[in-house]
């Protein structure tokens, strides 16, 4: 009995670690995507943040500096796609990629030239990361508990204020936005810098929070479980909250069930339990379980009609 | 897109619109690069020096070069036949991968029982079949489901991922061996490196990663060219591309080219497998796809989704991966990821960017005429 | 012109021009438009109304004239000073958010403060106000994508009056309404009035205009030609000011030499995704050596019935038998399918449809054609085969430049018509389907083209013409047929009719 309850303990306490950073880039994933702009970047962002976050600790001492600058190095990355989509109509898509491209490559090249570690930060201790806030070493920083509060937070801005229903306009039918007097492009630039600050929340938290510095490709495809996520909830806060923690219970579980048999089944491969979201976000976009139905001017640069 | 924005400045000429903007694009980018190189510390023409030397400074970096940009071609070439059937595949990292799967268990299996002028070719058609059937997925998918095809071969990159790992350490590791790696190949099933071919024909050159596979890319550059512009199916690809209501009244069936251009699309990228897989390693590895995939995109950016201009971007690739590598041994404080770096900004300012420096050009334009 | 008398002018326009390039789109128009009271503007597909009102509305500028909105002079220069002023405008396509309800449209950028619960209440209490004091009821928390088109525009014109406009523009208000729902508009739109409000109503509806406005606008061509009371005049007045006296393109055409019947449509219907009825129980029967013109204002059903006779859209019922093979529902056909069975076809949309503007006009001129001899031989396109065959039809068909390898974007309007036409008639087709032959087409184009037609039509083809162009259908067809709201309202023969009757059936006036 007890080995059940350590078991679900250890696996719930597993479950919250991989889940914050998804549940922090899909939130900003969420405002990005509401707003009609398709991040494929995400991943990018993190991995930049994340090197930044771990960087700036180790060169100053100080974790929050290195929240800092993670947020500043997320935001910046967001702002360059938002250049890319929203102000010279470029490929969003193909926007994404290369930031994602450029943030594999250059948080080595900066790594390597800063700290002569083939790419990794020097090892951070003490006061360079983010504290435990009530359980002793349990790694329950204050990123966590911002995680938990974004998505309340998320839900408000985006269904209870100004801010969220033009949000949600932009979306789904700019030129009514437009016909109303808003700018589109100032609103969904607002969207990316929100989008940029939850990234860099997330990557701080992975390179400052759950570990002690920078590796490469640290991010190792998160980000695009958290855009998997957003389409596993449609798109709304709460759902996706919801698949961010399946997507990091199935992530315990995956590392918990290495080598275990479960009865009937025989051994599950790891990795089909890694995958899962991946093959969970095809299967519903492909509408066999629901139909996820993306903001309708997803993708879409705005050209206004003359 | 047929709306013309109403601006003051002209468009710009034909010539300027083909030439000169892209190499402004491409410009930009390396400027960037220049910037960054300078804020590591170093002096960004001596850098330049040394990546030029490193690419082409003998036939042994030479060959290295060739044999990276064959793998830019098949990628390069994955992405622009797509790009003209208006799709946008970024799953050629998980086509070259599962590709790569196909004509390794092709070898596997029947590398001690046929002979080689057979098994190459079957190999390399399972290549192209199973890097055809990995896109096919996704365009299924997209022609008949709705999903997005952008979304799906992301995910399906993933998921390729996780199945060759579930192989690799599960099913065809070699027996007894601690790296996920299977048993080599037979060597029958090797493609002739080039060293090896060119010597037998009296031409000495230095060894390196580069083989006959090489000859395999600058034939799909001739096919794709062929297919594209020279078929009637690759006319209707092209005008589903461009008009999809064209299309439709020209008879063409959408759903149907769609599968098409994304199994061509597939396939191509599955060529990856046969460079890496029978041309170098002998075995089935993992990770060989390495960036390759991705790195297509920027090759079908930068060479305009033509079979020529991919070639010449592929060359440039490749020259760009193999002087960063001796750049990255010259010069410790750079790493070769710098390459990464470039791929990253080149499809930043040909792509996304690229219309930021159209006003510019305009504006010289105007002022000129 | 009979002179108005003069009461409160709520706008007045005066001499306002506007040009798109080439195209002179309003000439001088002064125009007064009274306070509290429903003034319609009327006119043909390109007369210049909707530019006008579009102008009025801020959303394009005026190449020169004056705006006096109560008597002062204002600068339009944005839809949300439009708004300031009081002008307020319904879209022929909603600005509405289909996932939202009838309540968050309506704040979208009038939310009264930084949080939503506010404003969304106080919106509340005023759409309860609005409803009572003009009859224009609906679900506040409805979900725009549940509602019906009628209301729909109810919400547009709440929107509108949510932001205290107190001058109304209608674009088009009842071409997307059934007649019910445009009967409950006319009656909202009264008791806007007897409020006080100003009502715009753009329109080629006749029936319409004599149902509902107290003054009226004839334009035609960029001009206002004539302003009226309602009460003053009638349909027939109006359908002659609107259309014109005009000069018809003398074609010298023979009698028709008919041959036997090479397409037939019975019964055909078709409906469209939103479950509207795009075509409705559609007859018709197209001989060889005859040229069938339909008449209609544009959306009353050609495009579809282009599409379905085309075979890029299988009928929903009914059936059509082109040169023997029957078609129907169960039995769809392909437009590749066509072509072999002799169908040729000018689309509508040459830009999007007939031709790729990316492409070289030679690859444009086999666009449909590509899999055929002599373009491909061994499954290979033969590409000077391609260029020859181009530069034929550029030199048969006087399309400038002759440069087969040009863009076809590059070409004009009237040169990439010719191309099209020139792909579609060289290959003798059974039957040709064109659609708005000569639309963007420059006048010396527009002769030639319509030759080629008659020429077709005496070598035994049988020509199916769609044109929102009268004269066009007067000039060319050797018998009408007049669409309207997906059915063919009356058969007329072009010797014994004139263009304000043909107006009168396609506004559905006489709607048989």
């Amino acid at each position: 009995m007890d080995e059940a309850l350590t078991f679900f303990l250890l696996t719930l306490a597993s479950m919250a670690r991989v889940a914050t950073p998804l549940v922090l880039c899909a939130m900003g994933g969420l405002f990005a995507e509401k707003s009609g702009i398709v991040d494929i970047g995400l991943e990018g962002k993190m991995l930049m943040a994340a090197f930044f976050a771990a960087a700036s600790a180790a060169v100053t001492g100080s974790a929050w500096a290195g929240v800092g600058a993670a947020i500043l190095a997320a935001v910046a990355l967001a702002v360059l796609h938002g250049l890319a989509c929203i102000t010279y109509r470029g490929n969003q898509v193909v926007s994404g990629v290369a930031i994602n491209i450029l943030a594999a490559g250059l948080t080595v090249v900066l790594g390597t030239a800063w700290f002569a570690r083939g790419g990794q930060t020097p090892p951070l201790t003490g006061s360079q990361r983010l504290p435990s806030l009530f359980l002793p070493n349990a790694g329950d920083n204050i990123l966590v508990y911002a995680a938990l509060l974004s998505v309340p937070l998320t839900w408000w801005i985006v269904e209870r204020t100004r801010f969220g229903l033009r949000l949600r306009a932009v979306g789904e039918m700019p030129f009514a936005v437009d016909a109303a007097g808003i700018s589109v492009a100032w609103l969904r630039y607002r969207a990316m810098l929100i989008c940029g600050l939850f990234a860099g929340l997330a990557g701080a938290y992975l390179s400052i929070g759950q570990n002690a510095g920078f590796s490469r490709d640290m991010t190792a495809g998160q980000g695009f479980i958290a855009l998997a996520a957003i389409i596993f909830g449609k798109w709304r806060p709460l759902p996706t909250f919801g698949a961010c923690l399946i997507f990091g219970l199935l992530d315990a579980m995956a590392i918990r069930l290495q080598g275990v048999r479960v009865p009937g089944l025989g051994e599950v491969p790891v990795q089909l339990i890694l995958a899962m979201p991946y093959l969970l976000a095809v299967f519903l976009l492909a509408g066999f379980i629901g139909r996820a139905v993306a903001p309708k001017a997803s993708g879409v640069p705005y050209v206004k009609e003359h | 897109m047929t709306v013309r924005r109403r601006t003051a400045l002209g468009p710009l000429p034909a010539w300027a619109e083909i030439v000169v903007l892209p190499l402004v694009n491409i410009a930009l980018a390396f400027v960037v690069v220049g910037v960054i190189v300078a804020i590591i510390g170093i002096d960004p023409f001596h850098a330049l020096r040394l990546l030029v030397l490193g690419a082409i400074g003998s036939s042994e970096s030479i060959g290295y070069t060739l044999y990276y940009a064959t793998n830019f071609m098949f990628t390069g070439l994955a992405v622009a036949v797509a790009f003209h059937a208006g799709l946008f595949n970024i799953g050629g990292e998980g086509q070259a991968y599962i590709g790569g799967l196909g004509c390794g268990l092709a070898v596997l299996a029947l590398g001690d029982v046929v002979p080689g002028w057979f098994l190459v070719p079957l190999a390399i058609a399972a290549a192209a079949l199973f890097g055809a059937g990995w896109a096919a997925v996704p365009a299924w998918l997209q022609a008949w489901r709705g999903s997005h095809i952008v979304i799906t071969t992301i995910m399906f990159n993933f998921i390729a991922s996780a199945l060759m790992v579930y192989l690799m350490v599960n099913v065809l590791i070699a027996p007894g061996s601690m790296t996920p790696a299977s048993r080599a190949f037979a060597a029958s099933g090797w493609i002739p490196s080039m060293h090896d071919v060119l010597r037998a024909a009296g031409i000495p050159i230095a060894a390196s990663a580069l083989n006959l596979s090489i000859v395999l890319a600058l034939l799909c550059c001739f096919a794709v060219w062929v297919f594209l512009w020279h078929t009637p199916g690759g006319y209707a690809l092209r005008t589903m591309g461009h008009s999809p209501e064209a299309a439709v009244y020209a008879g063409t069936n959408l759903k149907r080219t769609t599968m098409v251009a994304m199994c061509f699309s597939g396939a191509l990228a599955g060529f990856v497998g046969v460079n890496e897989l029978m041309g170098v390693h002998h075995r089935i590895v993992l990770d060989f796809p390495a960036g390759y995939g991705f790195a297509g995109i920027a090759v079908a950016l930068m060479g305009r989704n033509h079979p020529l201009g991919v070639m010449l971007a592929a060359l440039l690739f490749g020259a760009l991966q193999q002087g960063g590598t001796e750049l990255a041994f010259e010069i410790p404080s750079i790493t070769r990821e710098m390459v990464v770096v470039i791929q990253g900004l080149i499809i930043l300012f040909s792509g996304a960017l690229v219309h930021l420096p159209r006003p510019w050009l305009q504006y010289l334009f105007a002022s000129r005429y | 012109m009979q002179a108005l008398t003069p009461t409160a002018a709520a706008i007045e326009l005066r001499e306002i021009e506007k040009s798109f390039g080439t195209v002179h789109a309003v000439r001088g128009v002064s125009l007064r438009i009274e306070k509290g009271a429903i003034t319609g503007i009327v006119g043909e597909n390109g007369a210049g109304k909707s530019t006008l009102m579009s102008i009025l509305y801020g959303l394009y500028r005026a190449d020169a004239g004056e705006i006096r909105v109560d008597g002062r002079p204002v600068a339009m220069a944005s839809s949300r000073e439009a708004l300031g002023h009081g002008i307020g405008m319904v879209h022929q396509h909603f600005m509405l958010v289909d996932t939202f309800t009838v309540l968050e449209n309506l704040v979208l950028g009038a939310e009264g403060g930084p949080l939503l619960a506010g404003g969304l209440e106080a919106a509340r209490a005023e759409l309860a106000r609005l409803a009572r004091e003009y009859g224009l009821s609906v679900d506040p928390d409805a979900r725009i994508a549940d509602l019906s088109v009628g209301e729909q525009q109810r919400v547009e014109i709440l929107k509108v009056l949510f932001r205290g406009a107190r001058i109304l523009i209608l674009d088009e208000p009842s071409a997307v309404l059934t007649p019910q729902e445009t009967d409950r508009l006319f009656g909202v739109l009264a008791s806007l009035r007897e409020r006080g409000v100003t009502v715009v109503l753009i329109t080629h509806k006749l029936r319409e205009i004599v149902a509902v406005t107290d003054h009226v606008c004839v334009m035609r061509r960029g001009r206002v030609v004539a302003e009226r009371r309602t009460a003053d005049t009638n349909v027939e007045e109006l359908a002659e000011l609107m259309v014109g006296r005009k000069v018809r393109l003398d074609l010298d055409k023979i009698p028709p030499r008919l041959g036997e019947v090479l397409l037939r449509a019975e019964h055909l219907s078709l409906v469209d995704g939103r479950g509207v009825r795009r075509l409705d129980d559609v007859g018709i029967e197209l001989r060889a050596g005859e040229i069938v013109g339909i008449a209609g204002v544009s959306g009353n059903g050609q495009s579809e019935l282009l599409q379905v006779l085309s075979g890029i859209r299988a009928p929903d019922g009914g059936r059509l038998t082109v040169c023997g093979r029957v078609i129907d529902a169960d039995h769809p056909g392909d437009p590749a399918e066509m072509r072999d069975l002799g169908v040729a076809h000018v689309p509508e949309d040459r830009l999007r449809q007939g031709m790729v503007a990316a492409f070289e006009a030679s690859e444009t001129s086999i666009l449909g054609y590509q899999g055929r001899a002599p373009f491909t031989s061994y499954y290979l396109l033969d590409g000077p085969a391609v260029v020859a065959h181009c530069a034929d039809l550029m030199e048969r068909y006087d399309v400038r430049p002759r440069l087969p390898t040009l863009g076809s974007s590059l070409f004009s309007g009237g040169n990439q018509q010719k191309l099209v036409l020139a792909r579609e008639i060289a290959r003798q087709p059974r039957v040709l389907l064109v659609g708005q032959p000569t639309r963007g087409v420059d006048i010396g184009a527009i002769e030639f083209i319509r030759r080629e037609l008659v020429k077709a039509r005496d070598a035994g083809c049988a020509v199916l013409v769609v044109s929102v162009e009268l004269e066009e259908i007067l000039s060319l067809s050797d018998r009408i047929l007049v669409m309207f709201a997906g059915r063919i309202v009356g058969e007329v023969e072009p010797g014994e009719t004139n263009e304000p009757a043909l107006g009168l059936l396609m506004a559905g006036a006489a709607a048989a």
